[in-house]
């Protein structure tokens, strides 16, 4: 399996404003620490380790 | 209140350093730890007569290592030294986790009955090489020597010559081999000019071994950032006397003097047991630590082995745990050697092997030692996130590394393996130490390891075979079939080897499988055992000719 590259999000929008306002009345240390959850729960979701490795690349350097 | 009083071991003037020859000797261990203990150990049991020179005259000072894991205690349980080693200290499975002031896990570290041993036992290192000295000492073929010390090391192709100082001045011995287990600081690694490179860490701990009446249960207790102890972490182990040790991170700047001072030491133990404790402190000792290995483990004649081959962080055991399973490597090889029956090419394995099984254990070492330490503020963020999550979700509990504890590496690739055929099943395969399995022999219960003998074992289900032993070469290897020789009552024998009838195993010496077959084929095993001792196998040499 690959990265998935191309649009993938139902509701883009809804979610990107769900994702701002959850952190809307975090301070910086309490958003950073929410992030690194969510990137856990997210990469368990994922699992496949060569689709984790393509999203740190890509995450690292957007242009791959 | 200091329970254990440290043995003296008696200084003896030596006959050859009284009579001023210089003698030869097949095999002289340097340092008389674990390791050199071990090594003495499984050599004598080959039929090597082994000198140890030390330049102490006592054990250990503190409890040092404390925990050994199954492998070993399967190595020494061959050594027969396994069972007052268990009686002797206290044997657990159950790790717990603790982030702040909540449980975020447990583990068990042996999940599965149908073991002789436990997965670990706790005993402080004293304890351990005086049990290892009395069987030393009870073979004639060990010739322990203290107060000597060896101060300069020299190598012609076919032995090494050591200048070796004692109370009585400096005399010069010869040795064929020589085994370095001096330690991490190994004062022979540099008479070799090896080099010892790897990753220092910056933190320091402050252990102490503390004696107290406490209902903690026999589990290893791990916390993150304690209330007790903020922004740091803690390992609490129950040890054998009452006695407990206790490892505090202190951080980058701890000023080591001042840490070991009893008044320094005592609040920090009152804050984690309460005011009321009743506890006495036993031992302190601060540490930093690398993680590093040698270039080679063999330089000439010269073999290195324990710390003086590698060194680990202390989270997940893997220091004295892994030098004993250089021994068992190693001990084999080098009596085949010694009696002419392999080359010393199959010394150049003991590196190929044990360097791999290293890197194993340094990485393994490496990653729980940055887990455990967050070296930026962010990596502390996903350390906190994945303890976090643990509490309440088991998927974020493979995260959490509090240390790997100690298993054996298996030896993929090992040139000394014979690949599978493919049609296998089961985890057993080439390069894999043998799995235990309650078994049956003459009507009594007994344990697979100990059928395995000295030399190369085949294991067969079923009874293909009439026949009790097999050569190979100048090498015989001797032939158990389950069903005449041994019985697998329970069935748990074949289960774990992946079993049908005809299931043919060939283990080395070191109790590792070295082939697995779906039928017994002597010529295919007569091949096998020449490849795992460094001969090209027939086949091969046909091609070569």
């Amino acid at each position: 399996m690959t990265l998935n590259l191309a649009p993938g999000i139902v509701d883009p929008d809804g979610f990107y404003a769900e994702l701002i306002d959850s952190q809307r009345d975090l301070d910086e240390e309490q958003a950073l620490r929410m992030n690194a959850r969510l990137i856990l729960l997210l990469a368990n979701h994922i699992g496949d380790r060569a689709v984790l490795t393509e999203a740190i690349r890509y995450a690292r350097n957007p242009a791959g | 209140m200091t329970n254990y009083v440290y043995p003296r071991f008696d200084y003896v003037r030596s006959a050859e350093q009284a009579a001023g020859i210089v003698r030869r000797h097949p095999i002289v261990v340097i340092g008389a730890g674990p390791i050199g203990l071990t090594a003495a150990l499984d050599l004598a049991a080959r039929g090597q007569p082994v000198i140890v020179l030390d330049d102490n005259d006592t054990v250990s000072i503190g409890s040092r290592a404390v925990c050994y894991a199954k492998r070993p205690l399967e190595i020494w349980d061959r050594l027969h030294c396994a069972a007052p080693m268990v009686a002797r200290g206290v044997s657990w499975n159950v790790g717990k986790v603790f982030f702040r002031d909540q449980l975020s896990y447990q583990f068990d570290l042996l999940p599965e009955t149908g073991h002789q041993w436990p997965a670990m036992i706790n005993l402080q290192q004293y304890h351990l090489e005086e049990i290892l000295v009395a069987k030393c000492r009870d073979n004639p073929l060990i010739d322990l020597r203290w107060k000597h010390r060896l101060i300069s090391l020299k190598q012609t192709p076919d032995h090494a010559e050591l200048a070796v100082e004692t109370p009585d001045g400096i005399f010069t011995m010869e040795a064929e081999w020589v085994i370095a287990c001096d330690g991490a600081n190994s004062d022979t690694r540099r008479m070799v000019g090896a080099e010892f490179k790897g990753q220092y860490f910056q933190d320091r701990f402050l252990i102490a071994d503390v004696v107290m009446n406490a209902d903690f249960p026999t589990e290893r207790w791990f916390w993150f950032d304690p209330p007790f102890h903020p922004g740091q972490s803690v390992l609490l182990h129950r040890q054998s006397d009452n006695i407990w040790r206790i490892d505090f991170q202190l951080g980058w700047n701890a000023d080591p003097d001042e840490e070991k001072k009893p008044e320094r030491v005592i609040p920090r133990i009152k804050a984690m047991l309460g005011d009321k404790a009743d506890f006495s402190l036993e031992w302190v000792s601060i540490y930093q630590f690398a993680c590093r290995r040698i270039d080679n483990f063999r330089y000439g004649r010269v073999l290195f082995a324990g710390d003086a081959a590698h060194q680990v962080s202390p989270f997940g055991a893997r220091g004295a745990n892994t030098g004993v399973q250089d021994i068992d490597n190693l001990a084999w090889k080098l009596a085949l050697v010694l009696r002419g029956e392999a080359g010393e090419a199959l010394l150049d394995t003991y590196h190929t092997e044990r360097a791999y099984a290293a890197d194993d254990n340094l990485l393994n070492s490496t990653r729980a030692t940055d887990f455990i330490t967050p070296k930026t503020k962010v990596s502390r963020y996903f350390r906190d996130a994945a303890l976090e999550l643990a509490q309440h979700h088991d998927f974020a509990r493979p995260l959490v590394n509090s240390g790997r504890l100690s298993v054996p590496t298996p030896y993929v690739g090992s040139p000394l393996n014979t690949p599978d055929d493919g049609a296998l099943v089961g985890d057993m395969r080439p390069g894999t130490n043998a799995a235990d399995a309650p078994v049956t022999i003459g009507g009594k219960p007994g344990w697979f390891l100990n059928c395995l003998g000295d030399g190369f074992t085949v294991v067969t289900f079923g009874n293909p075979t009439s026949k009790t032993k097999l050569t190979a070469g100048q090498l015989e290897a001797r032939i158990i079939c389950v069903g005449r020789d041994i019985e697998d009552a329970r069935g748990l024998l074949a289960a774990r080897y992946g079993a049908s009838p005809g299931t043919t195993y060939l283990f080395r010496p070191d109790q590792y499988v070295a082939a697995r077959w779906r039928e017994f084929d002597e010529a295919e095993i007569a091949d096998a055992v020449s490849r795992a001792t460094g001969r090209p196998a027939a086949h091969q040499r046909e091609l070569a000719a």
